[in-house]
């Protein structure tokens, strides 16, 4: 409050503001302390006053479904798309469809792609990329990744496509702007669950249900980015256009989107990861490949296989990165007159080259074409044997065990206990009042508006644990993500170092980040804890970083020149100027942690997530639908009072 | 003068705001450019009238905001105008269709921009031959004139580079270049050498009066920079918010400024190298010889020297062809000279 007033806020807009939160507080807390004596509908809402949603849903679905025909359609389409993923399939690993001619040896699949990774980035891309293939080969998981990617290698361009007109639509029209922005921010937020039910229901198990899901999950980045790029083409490029005569199409084909590659390329990068994250987590709709075999290995406890399959996802989620970040980079390079056809092709002819060369060598030499069980380098067992024996040294394990029961016992436990405890009305009231204090009256309406239909739904306790879950974890991984990111900014050679470390972390698929919690803790709350806790840590770490060194420097000699400890710069400069960039990082942890933990229910846990999971089972799109919007209100909430405080902040601070 | 004005603006108006068109109709023209903007509407263009005729350089020179690029743009109709007319050709630009506009584009006109608006995915070769592309023409022919012109502007050897492999001065020629490869009748300039550093910028300006000596376009160029208004210049107009304060020979505004904001531009101009001896010269009374005349379209700094040696109180003038055309009166000339 003081801080603010000292940044010449609007005094009196802030004293209404506190007054008001302070009264929602107050409130809030009478219900507390009364709690007593409360009677119980105002504890929980009553089960008979808990409308039927999921019934409705239903009906409304199967309305939809069935007597609109939308099902004959969507049949129709996953018939189309089974051919196509029939192809790649066969073609990566020998599925007995047509055209029958694969599986392509490993060897030419790697070759080529060495090339065209040099082609992008030079010999570390080139090595990055050999790396990936041979290890996958040789440990003996080719056929797995194969069938990962094969689903990729459909979703990917075909969210592109959409995106990209689906973005060009919304460039083009306002209102289709305007009307689709709300969706996307949900479709954002939207537990990744949400979209798999419809997908198996509409478009059959197996593949084509986890192909059409993938795409829906990565079309939305797609759109922003490109109806981002084609805003920001130059004025001058365009009546540069417009002057040289150019009709609609011209202008758009040759003018427009082309002036917007790097945006639109950005795009392409952000719908690659977000396919190989979905793809993998399709597992749980009964998709084979990566993710399918991670969830037995880990459901199996085999820690060794499953650390394997770990990195080969991990190397396969930077190569795809880095080399579409190289895509970007990349910029045009002219070449002389009179340059030959080969020469200006050299590296497509020299991929083909080597793809043809691999192939025929295959033939000759097995192992090239496919790496046998018996002869791939696994090591699971191996691997189990020296975690589970360095598990097992004492004071690791006392450490492990010792975290385990204090987090559980004292703080955990206790933590959910209490918010259960709290009346669902002094629960939104202190959300409200919190929303009304930090962002202001519209966001806290909102806020208490969402919360209050989370209440109504009927799935309040399990709510709660899901947002149990989500703070503990982002208040556990502040302690972790903020000294680092302190530390880091210390030194602009460290800074680069950890956000590097951050960039590469962030574009795992979240599946990876369970396989240390079970290795560490094994299948309980703490697990889930630690695994958003490591999750929620990286975009933490990073807007520390980016806030910190992000200070005007004429602001930190400033302080300098007053003679200012390091600690006071710290905490009288640098934290409070830097404070609004790592809201965004919270922001973004809290959304983070929203995603994993419902994936986490894996590991088994009472919120949200696992009755998701079961949904799954069967064919509840209803209640799929309504824990969904649950997960989805919730994150939403805290999206928009976090979003609104850092840019109120960013205003009075004056940057920008 | 017999010369059909080949763009012809008559009342032009150009406002940006909700409902422009609404509010010019509720608006006489004297309403002050503070006022419009009290009401929440931007005057880009003020009621101007401005013809320019073939083969002529028309500078429109105006500080930043003045409107001139909205001017200009309002005449190429990459803006459309709120009320008044403008012809191109005899021929009302705002009642043209989508498609009659993209013709005249197509075989008339060429721009060039301040920050060059090259499309950054392709080669000088394609950029130049971009506009030849957009109206179908086949790969060899537009392949041939680009040449040509990249030649033209002497960017040869360069043809297969990418803008961002140029350096700002090379970038604002494939510009040109760009602009000339329809061979357009009319040519707009937007600031093109405001982007360029000093030396490249009168390097570019010497270029651009060597190819304006061999195409001679008709010619809408502008600047803010006054300087580069009197080099170049056939006629320069001078704006401020929105409207022309004065529209004249480069000679006339710096010898007979209209208002005080001209003024103040022609101050710290040395104007003996603006004006020419045929600008201040009167018609001889009687016969006079033709002795140690001076040539009618030097620059009066050129003469200096002789005016400052020779006594008489009139001097004579002759033309090219030597033939004797007139007088100056010598305590003028000096006075222009020494900057009185």
């Amino acid at each position: 409050m003081k801080k603010l007033n000292q940044n010449g806020m609007d005094l009196k807009a802030i004293d209404t503001n506190t007054g008001i939160a302070s009264l929602f507080l107050l409130v809030a807390l009478a219900f507390l302390l009364s709690r007593g004596i409360l009677p119980a509908w105002l504890i929980r809402i009553p089960e008979a006053l808990v409308p039927p949603l999921a019934v409705w849903l239903d009906l409304i679905f199967n309305f939809i479904k069935d007597d609109l025909h939308l099902i004959d359609l969507t049949r129709a389409i996953s018939g189309g798309l089974e051919v196509l993923l029939d192809i790649t399939a066969n073609l990566l690993y020998g599925r007995n469809r047509w055209p029958k001619l694969g599986p392509i040896p490993w060897a030419a699949v790697c070759a080529s792609f060495v090339v065209l990774a040099y082609y992008l980035g030079g010999v570390r891309l080139a090595l990055l990329a050999l790396v990936t293939f041979v290890w996958t080969a040789l440990i003996g998981q080719w056929k797995i990744a194969m069938q990962t990617m094969s689903v990729l290698t459909l979703a990917a361009p075909f969210a592109v496509l959409i995106g990209l007109g689906l973005g060009i639509t919304a460039w083009k029209f306002r209102t289709f702007d305007k009307s689709i922005r709300p969706i996307l921010s949900v479709l954002q937020t939207l537990p990744f669950f949400t979209y798999l039910l419809p997908a198996v229901i509409f478009f059959k198990v197996g593949p084509t249900a986890g192909a059409v899901a993938t795409i829906m999950f990565a079309v939305p980045p797609m759109i922003l980015m490109t109806t981002l790029g084609l805003r920001k083409v130059s004025t001058e490029i365009v009546e540069a256009g417009h002057m040289s005569g150019c009709t609609r199409w011209q202008m758009l084909r040759r003018v427009y989107i082309p002036a917007a590659r790097t945006e639109i390329l950005v795009g392409v990068n952000q719908v690659i990861m977000l396919c190989l994250a979905m793809v993998v987590l399709t597992a749980f709709i009964g998709m084979p490949g990566l993710g399918a075999k991670l969830l037995a290995m880990m459901g199996s406890f085999k820690i060794g296989r499953s650390f394997e399959i770990g990195i080969t996802i991990v190397l396969f989620a930077i190569m795809l990165d880095r080399m579409s970040k190289a895509w970007v980079m990349k910029q045009p390079v002219h070449f002389d007159r009179g340059t030959q056809w080969w020469q200006r092709h050299k590296y497509f002819l020299l991929s083909l080259l080597a793809f043809v060369f691999f192939l025929l060598l295959s033939q000759l030499i097995p192992i090239l074409a496919e790496v046998t069980r018996k002869q791939s380098f696994s090591q699971g067992k191996e691997i189990d044997k020296i975690i589970k024996g360095f598990l097992a040294i004492d004071s690791i394990k006392n450490t492990t065990e010792w975290l385990r029961w204090f987090l559980n016992v004292k703080v955990l436990i206790p933590f959910r206990n209490s918010l259960l405890w709290i009346p669902t009305p002094a629960f939104i009231l202190i959300i409200m009042g919190l929303g009304w204090y930090l962002a202001g009256k519209k966001e806290a309406l909102i806020a208490g508006l969402f919360f209050t239909i989370v209440a109504i739904t009927g799935w309040w306790d399990r709510s709660v644990i899901t947002l149990y879950t989500v703070i503990s974890a982002v208040v556990l991984a502040t302690f972790i993500g903020i000294p680092l990111g302190i530390v880091a900014a210390r030194s602009t050679k460290w800074s680069s170092r950890i956000l590097l470390a951050c960039d590469t972390a962030q574009t795992f698929p979240s599946f990876i980040y369970l396989i240390p919690a079970i290795m560490l803790f094994g299948v309980n709350d703490v697990a889930v804890v630690f695994s958003i806790l490591i999750f929620a840590a990286v975009p933490l770490t990073r807007y520390t970083i980016e806030g910190l060194r992000g200070v005007p420097p004429e602001m930190v000699e400033a302080a300098d020149m007053s003679g200012a400890t390091r600690f006071q710069k710290l905490l009288t400069v640098q934290l409070p100027l830097a404070l609004p960039t790592m809201g965004v990082g919270f922001n973004q942890a809290i959304n983070f942690a929203f995603f994993m933990v419902i994936i986490a229910a894996f590991i088994g846990t009472q919120d949200l997530g696992q009755e998701l999971q079961r949904t799954l089972a069967g064919t509840e799109l209803g209640k799929n639908f309504v824990l969904g919007m649950n997960v989805s209100l919730m994150a939403l909430s805290f999206d928009f009072i976090i979003t609104k405080w850092t840019e109120t902040r960013k205003q009075a601070l004056g940057l920008g | 003068m017999a010369k059909k004005p080949v763009i012809s603006a008559k009342n032009v108006w150009k406002i940006f705001g909700a409902n422009p068109k609404k509010y010019l109709s509720q608006i006489s023209a004297d309403y002050s450019f503070e006022q419009i903007k009290e009401d929440g509407y931007i005057a880009g263009v003020k009621d101007v009238s401005i013809d320019v005729h073939k083969g002529e350089m028309l500078v429109i020179m105006g500080l930043s905001g003045s409107g001139k690029s909205t001017l200009v743009r309002c005449l190429s109709r990459l803006h459309d105008i709120t009320g008044g007319t403008i012809s191109v050709d005899n021929q009302d630009i705002m009642s043209l269709t989508e498609k009659e506009l993209i013709e005249l584009r197509r075989s008339k006109m060429g721009m060039v921009f301040q920050s060059f608006g090259l499309l950054p995915h392709r080669t000088v070769l394609e950029n130049v031959a971009f506009p030849l592309e957009m109206r179908g023409q086949d790969k060899y022919t537009r392949r041939e004139r680009a040449l040509e012109v990249i030649k033209l502007v002497g960017l040869e050897g360069r043809e297969e580079y990418f803008p961002r492999e140029l350096s700002g001065g090379q970038q604002q020629r494939v510009g040109i270049a760009r602009s000339l490869a329809i061979e357009p009748d009319i040519w707009f300039l937007d600031e093109p050498f405001s982007a360029l550093d000093p030396l490249i910028r009168r390097e570019m300006q010497d270029e651009f009066l060597r190819l304006q000596g061999l195409l001679g376009k008709t010619i809408v160029f502008i600047t803010h920079d006054f300087d580069e208004a009197l080099r170049l210049a056939d006629r320069i107009a001078i704006m401020k918010d929105g409207m022309i304060e004065q529209c004249s020979t480069p000679d006339q505004i710096v010898l007979n400024p209209a208002t005080e904001y001209v003024r103040k531009f022609t101050e710290d101009v040395e104007k003996a190298r603006v004006v020419n001896v045929e600008a201040i010269m009167e018609p001889t009374g009687k016969p006079r010889s033709s002795k140690n005349a001076l040539y009618g379209n030097k620059k009066l700094r050129d003469v200096a020297k002789i005016l400052a040696s020779d006594t008489r109180e009139f001097i004579p003038v002759k033309d090219t062809d030597d033939k004797l055309v007139g007088q100056i009166n010598r305590k003028i000339a000096l006075d222009i000279v020494f900057g009185e």
